[in-house]
């Protein structure tokens, strides 16, 4: 389960998509966000669906990989669908389950919005697969730059997040690490009542807590060691600019934009 | 109790992108009461294989068998306890694995989970300070407040008062003090002396293996590369270069002496001392001839 999940997670490659400036690729999904509410028929949809997809074969990420890792979205996804089939009562009665009448409507209306759902989900994770912590928090700080003229501290917010972004990672082996320490002293950490289990998280916590602090500590005193100082003058490792092929994202993104609201019109 | 690899594989995540085969189709047999030295570069698949040694990880393909426990892919053993009951476990670093308020309460959660009686585990406490060089007072103090080594002297206690018939080390001396590895592996070569354990130390020393183990595994690339008794193995300097070890320093010192002088001293895992007498004994015939 936990080894199938890719919410989050970072897939190297060396696509398009992955070269793309981070600062594009948040803004096109962040668009993209919006205008999924905007689709209507289906036309509408399957432009939105082609560019999702289109995206997805670009990344090179091995596709059923992907299907995969939204398996605990995929619940949700057939969840709402079956809410919307019961509930809607639009249109004409299509067939009868038992006590329920079945609409077109509702037939309709759970395809549209669980599709709207799944592109919502797949599209942003196309961002976190196709692009490190480290790029992602660069963006941010870059694009929240503005906000510095209202005393806004956007280079110490964009330092916290890179480190416990760094840290994720860490943390996680840390915990991998002791939890088979624990279960070779005898911890039981999958059977038993609720009440052991949840006191067997005692001999995790604490050896977890204890590490963090420390590496914590180590990681300021190396930081002080080397002078660091953030913010006003500080110069970046990793410059980030806009190239040729970001324009051409946008532009094809703006097409698709126009694509969808012409679209909108023809049923 | 015997331990039996046969053709075992395993892969960390497989079916996806970041699959990776960490150790493959290894086998090897491990008979009970001996001492094992398993030996490889960073990422051979040593620390993959020791974790088959418990049933932390199952096999992805293979059997291992541990005594009367059976670990493959299909069928887990429903008492994984009762095996690490059996088999102690010393990590890498095992100091960061405290966490009780006290000395005495970290050393005793291992025995208590595995069901000892409450007077029993105090009795074995008793005992197992000594052996790792604790002394009785510190008993009533938080781990936190010792110093690294010592808490690793804690750690180990804890899993040594499991009384495990197997014992695991993964490197149990890095980052001690030269006498404080000495000390250590003296004691753990003791105990496997007097309890008669099986031992399989997993380290990067050669010197430890040369001195302490009876039987000797070289890993890489997760394939088992060499196997046998420390000095047929370690005699092999070219073969160990190709995978980045080093011979042991008594055997380096065997070829240049040889070299030099046109002498041959066969190698016996003696220690320096002992090659010291024989290179005096030589010379002394020499004269007197």
């Amino acid at each position: 389960m936990m080894n199938s999940m890719i919410i989050g997670q970072y897939v190297p490659g060396e696509s398009l998509i992955h070269r793309l400036d981070p600062r594009s690729k948040i803004t096109v999904i962040f668009f993209f966000v919006f205008i999924v509410f905007f689709a209507n028929t289906v036309i509408s949809y399957s432009v939105l669906t082609l560019f999702a997809l289109i995206s997805l074969v670009m990344t090179r990420v091995p596709i059923r990989y992907v299907l995969k890792g939204l398996t605990p979205v995929w619940f949700l996804i057939i969840f709402t669908f079956i809410l919307h089939l019961f509930v809607t009562k639009e249109g004409t009665v299509v067939f009868n389950i038992w006590v329920m009448e079945i609409y077109s409507g509702g037939i309709i209306q759970g395809f549209a919005i669980s599709l709207r759902f799944f592109l919502l989900i797949l599209v942003t994770s196309l961002l976190t697969l196709t692009t490190t912590p480290i790029e992602i928090t660069d963006a941010i700080e870059d694009m929240l730059h503005p906000l510095k003229k209202v005393k806004f501290p956007v280079h110490e917010l964009a330092l916290m997040m890179s480190i416990s972004l760094r840290f994720i990672p860490t943390l996680m082996q840390e915990t991998e690490k002791i939890s088979k320490a624990q279960s070779s002293r005898g911890v039981d950490f999958r059977t038993g009542p609720i009440k052991e289990r949840a006191k067997a998280v005692v001999p995790l916590l604490v050896p977890l807590f204890v590490s963090a602090f420390k590496r914590a500590e180590e990681l300021a005193m190396a930081m002080e060691a080397r002078g660091y100082q953030g913010g006003e003058g500080r110069t970046k490792l990793r410059e980030l600019k806009l190239k040729k092929r970001d324009w051409l994202t946008f532009i094809v993104f703006v097409l698709v934009v126009v694509a969808l609201f012409i679209s909108r019109d023809y049923t | 109790m015997d331990i039996l690899f046969k053709n075992v594989s395993y892969i960390y995540q497989p079916n996806t992108p970041f699959a990776h085969e960490a150790i493959k189709d290894l086998s090897f047999s491990i008979p009970s009461g001996s001492f094992v030295a398993v030996i490889g570069h960073t990422g051979s698949g040593k620390s993959t294989l020791l974790q088959h040694l418990n049933g932390l990880l199952m096999p992805t393909k293979g059997e291992v068998q541990i005594g009367d426990y059976h670990l493959t892919n299909e069928e887990k053993p429903k008492n994984l306890k009762a095996l690490r009951s059996r088999v102690g476990v010393v990590f890498q670093y095992p100091e960061h694995q405290l966490f009780e308020e006290t000395v005495e309460k970290d050393i005793a959660f291992g025995p208590k989970n595995f069901g000892v009686s409450a007077q029993e585990v105090k009795h074995r406490i008793r005992e197992v300070t000594p052996i790792v060089g604790l002394s009785e007072e510190l008993l009533n103090r938080s781990p936190f407040d010792l110093s690294g080594g010592q808490m690793r002297r804690v750690a180990i206690a804890g899993v040594l008062a499991t009384k495990p018939k197997v014992l695991v080390l993964d490197e149990p001396t890095a980052g001690l003090d030269p006498r404080g590895q000495k000390e250590m592996m003296d004691m753990f070569y003791n105990m496997h002396k007097n309890q008669g354990l099986t031992t399989i130390l997993v380290t990067h020393s050669m010197e430890d293996a040369v001195k302490y183990a009876d039987h000797v595994i070289i890993l890489n690339n997760g394939t088992k590369y060499m196997e046998g008794k420390p000095e047929e193995v370690f005699t092999q300097a070219e073969a160990l270069q190709q995978v980045q070890l080093d011979v042991p320093e008594v055997v380096q010192f065997l070829t240049k002496f040889q070299k030099k002088f046109h002498k041959q001293i066969p190698f016996e895992r003696q220690t320096m001392k002992e090659l010291a007498r024989s290179i005096q004994q030589m010379m002394e015939g020499d004269a007197s001839s």
